[in-house]
């Protein structure tokens, strides 16, 4: 899916990045706590989460997250945009919750990065 | 932020960059310039991003814990090396620490959202080879080498 169609699905408005609407994405990550994103989110998925200081940018950049989706109607700071811009990170502003936008995307073919840990460790 | 770039006739690159401790509204860029850095030279997207990492998880932990500290980068022809030294605390149980779930990580640290005992195991994870060492009121010391292929 185009993230165009993300944009559409979500009726989210682009804070930056909007150069990048024909950018292609398969699946997500969503969660809220950075140290599970850091072990979890895999490359080329987009970030579902609603934190939005500047550690969010650094370790979407870290993890080449495709976009940021920031919900329940979060705004980054300025701080934040300024280095998204820096680092050509899309970040999305959706007013759907968490569990909303994760569903909403889900019910159009965006599947989780991953579907469940490993049991043994928690890790893959 | 003080860069150090040496360049010798084994290594293709050496960088040594200062981070500050507590300072959290600069943390995590030591790994973006590391990040930039690798891809730069041109290595495989998978090898800078467990680089980047590794790098982050361990900046995020001086911030959080040291005084101050640095990380040495070194890239050979097979591998990029990561060194991490910090003046702080220490860690009084490596095993412990090095336990999923484990954190001494205070409020402040949290709210940001870490702090949940993931960043040792996940350098561990996403390293090729780890080393750890820590003496207590002294400081950590980290070393991890990534496979260039």
């Amino acid at each position: 899916m185009k993230l165009r169609q993300v944009q559409e699905i979500l009726k989210a408005d682009f804070v930056v990045g909007q150069e990048k609407l024909d950018m292609e994405v398969k699946t997500a990550f969503g969660a809220d706590l950075m140290s599970d994103v850091l072990a979890f989110a895999k490359a080329g998925s987009l970030l579902l989460t609603g934190l939005t200081n500047t550690q969010v940018i650094r370790i979407a950049n870290v993890l080449d997250i495709a976009a940021i989706i920031l919900v329940r109607g979060k705004k980054p700071s300025a701080e934040a945009i300024e280095l998204a811009k820096d680092l050509q990170i899309p970040i999305l502003t959706t007013k759907y919750i968490l569990f909303e936008t994760a569903g909403r995307l889900y019910a159009e073919g965006i599947v989780g990065c991953l579907e469940k840990v490993e049991s043994s460790s928690a890790h893959n | 932020m003080k860069v150090a770039v040496h360049t010798t006739e084994n290594n293709l690159h050496t960088h040594s960059f200062d981070i500050e401790g507590g300072n959290f509204s600069n943390a995590g860029s030591v790994s973006t310039r590391i990040k930039s850095i690798l891809k730069q030279i041109g290595l495989p997207d998978d090898v800078v991003r467990k680089s980047a990492i590794v790098c982050y998880e361990a900046e995020i932990n001086v911030v959080s814990y040291a005084k101050k500290g640095k990380i040495i980068l070194t890239v050979t022809p097979k591998t990029i090396e990561i060194e991490v030294v910090d003046e702080g605390p220490g860690i009084p149980n490596i095993e412990l620490a090095m336990k999923q779930g484990y954190s001494t990580a205070n409020q402040h640290i949290r709210e940001m959202g870490f702090g949940a005992g993931m960043g040792l195991h996940n350098i561990k994870t996403y390293s090729d080879t780890f080393n750890i060492s820590s003496e207590v009121d002294k400081g950590t010391f980290l070393k991890m080498i990534i496979n260039a292929q």
